[in-house]
């Protein structure tokens, strides 16, 4: 009996333990491969030469390009989805009608299930198209419409994340907001908001870190241009579109060309997992200011 | 105008753009399934579902994409379903508050958080390289279960936290071992949450293309799969490929495939909110 018991929690320990290895293998994985990678290109050259073209006979590695692309996407994405989340945060907690919100809240949310492959789509052949009666320099790949397209689809994310910060801030704050005469506003702004900071900065860093990950959108959207600009009106390339292009392609294993997606998978992963820890560091640091 | 009056009117004024702000969102999200259902609709038949992939758009079908992605759903689950719910047990009610399972909840909490196209990078080289799986289900089952696993273990976990004190003491009370508790009373008492979390974090497998096409999933498969072995392509995939194609015909089969894979995600997300619902008025202890 007790023999069996302690089988059977050894198994169960396992299986939490395998989401170590499973963080092990991916650094083992990158780290393997971007060694292999450094060794022919100098990490000074991949951080500061201003041309991305493993694919081409004359061959420059500098990560810049794709680096640029992707803050590019990740910033439009932001600024679309930070006013908008937090507007509606905001309106949801201080403004709605309790019923409103319930109808509304599951309503966006189906904004963030939507898989992003259709997001992609939808930026190619709808948001596009409609850009460039607006803006007729606009290229038929562009990091705009894609960035545009990834800020409504982390809209729910910001939204429901601060909405949560703004929720736990104690009634007795806005109460008090509320006795010295202040309107909605003001209390939304002036108490509510600086109250439920930290709670609405974590969810901007997970919503930038989810931006800068993202995929399929940017890969059908945004073109397989590296360039080194911060103009969102011609293709770019972010640093996941090149691993999906790269991965598309007829790259034979092992050689350089190909060490070059783990290269930019580390870049990646370090963006991430910063972003990932900063927001872990300030929710810890932040959480019990009202307990 | 008073002072008073100027802010009562920025609270108005406020308010009018929180709604409309609030309707972006929806109307963005309304544009967009009328405009794919529009374009799409009129291609789905029964050929559509039936035929294989095909150069000639009028002609090609989405039968091993569907097939294809049926096959990782079931994979998946077969792999992610055992793992995930063990470690959430293991971190729930065995763990000690220790330095190592301190570690292994920050651990947990940044896997979620590492994007999907890097689990595609450790899958093309544990799975595909190392493993020699090849281009295989399998391989692609294993790469989502890794992504898919903190959904799991994270909803497992709340829906174990969920189930009474009450419950595991009478439990002991009777005489029953800690395992015992756990499986006769603590699971059937949380599976309603646990199976919520599945669902849902299959219906994020369900729609991602990026890691799969890192480990070498292809558009093109000329017949559907009958073994883990076999390659495979999945919804995403087909309608990744027909996207990037100019000719128009193939955006209204992109189109098409669409609504197949949104029906599969809606339906799975509303199985799940339906049985978040049920069990939030089920349980009374």
């Amino acid at each position: 009996m007790r023999a069996s018991e302690k089988i059977i929690e050894g198994l169960l320990w396992l299986s939490a333990v395998i989401t170590i290895l499973i963080t092990i293998g991916i650094i083992w994985v990158l780290l393997s491969e971007a060694i292999d990678f450094f060794q022919v290109v100098s990490l000074v050259e991949f951080l500061t030469a201003k041309q991305w073209t493993p694919l081409f006979a004359q061959k420059e590695f500098g990560i810049l390009p794709l680096v640029a692309g992707t803050l590019l996407t990740t910033g439009i994405a932001i600024a679309v989805a930070l006013p908008l989340g937090l507007t509606i945060a905001i309106y949801l907690n201080e403004y709605a009608h309790a019923r409103m919100k319930q109808v509304v809240k599951p309503m966006l949310e189906v904004l963030a299930t939507i898989p992003t492959v259709v997001y992609g789509f939808f930026a190619l052949t709808v948001v596009t198209p409609f850009l460039q009666t607006l803006i007729p320099k606009l290229a038929g790949f562009n990091a705009l419409s894609a960035g545009m397209v990834m800020g409504i689809m982390i809209i729910p994310m910001i939204s429901s994340l601060s909405e949560d910060a703004i929720s736990a801030v104690p009634r007795s704050l806005r109460e008090a907001a509320y006795g010295m005469g202040s309107t909605r506003l003001q209390t939304a702004f002036g108490v509510m908001v600086p109250a439920a900071s930290s709670g609405i900065v974590v969810s901007v860093i997970l919503a930038i870190s989810r931006a800068v990950g993202e995929t399929m959108i940017v890969a059908i959207a945004a073109g397989q241009q590296p360039r080194l600009t911060l103009n969102p009106l011609v293709p770019i390339e972010t640093i996941t579109t090149y691993i999906v292009q790269v991965s598309l392609g007829d790259v034979p294993q092992g050689s350089l060309e190909y060490k070059t997606i783990f290269a930019a998978g580390i870049t990646l992963f370090i963006f991430t997992f910063a972003l990932n820890n900063l927001s872990f560091w300030i929710k810890k640091k932040y959480q019990e200011k009202y307990d | 105008m008073t002072n008073s009056d100027i802010n009562r009117l920025k609270d108005k004024a406020f308010q009018v753009f929180g709604v409309f702000c609030t309707l972006i969102g929806l109307v963005v999200l309304g544009i967009f399934l009328f405009d794919i259902i529009l374009e799409g609709a009129k291609r789905i038949d029964w050929d559509f579902l039936t035929s294989l992939p095909s150069r000639r758009a009028s002609r090609a079908g989405i039968l091993t994409a569907w097939v294809g992605t049926i096959w990782i759903l079931v994979l998946t689950t077969i792999i992610a379903f055992p793992l995930g719910v063990s470690a959430g047990v293991y971190l729930e009610e065995y763990s000690r508050k220790n330095k190592l399972s301190n570690f292994l909840e920050i651990n947990i909490s940044n896997l979620a958080g590492v994007p999907s196209i890097i689990y595609g990078l450790l899958g093309i080289e544990i799975f595909v390289r190392q493993m020699r799986l090849g281009n295989s289900l399998l391989a692609g089952a294993l790469t989502l279960s890794l992504l898919i696993l903190p959904i799991i273990i994270v909803t497992t976990r709340e829906a174990i936290k969920a189930v009474p004190r009450s419950v595991r003491d009478g439990s002991y009370a009777l005489g029953a071992s800690k395992w015992q508790t756990i499986w006769n009373q603590v699971l059937p008492a949380s599976f309603g949450g646990i199976l919520t979390g599945i669902i849902l974090a299959l219906s994020r497998a369900v729609g991602e293309a990026a890691p799969l096409i890192v480990i070498g999933a292809l558009a093109y498969v000329p017949f559907t799969p009958a073994s883990p072995l076999d390659e495979f392509t999945v919804l995403p995939i087909q309608i990744f490929n027909w996207t990037s194609r100019p000719q128009e015909a193939f955006q209204t089969n992109a189109a098409a495939a669409i609504i197949i894979l949104l029906i599969i995600t809606f339906l799975l997300n509303g199985i799940a909110v339906y049985l978040r619902n049920r069990q939030q008025k089920k349980i009374k202890w």
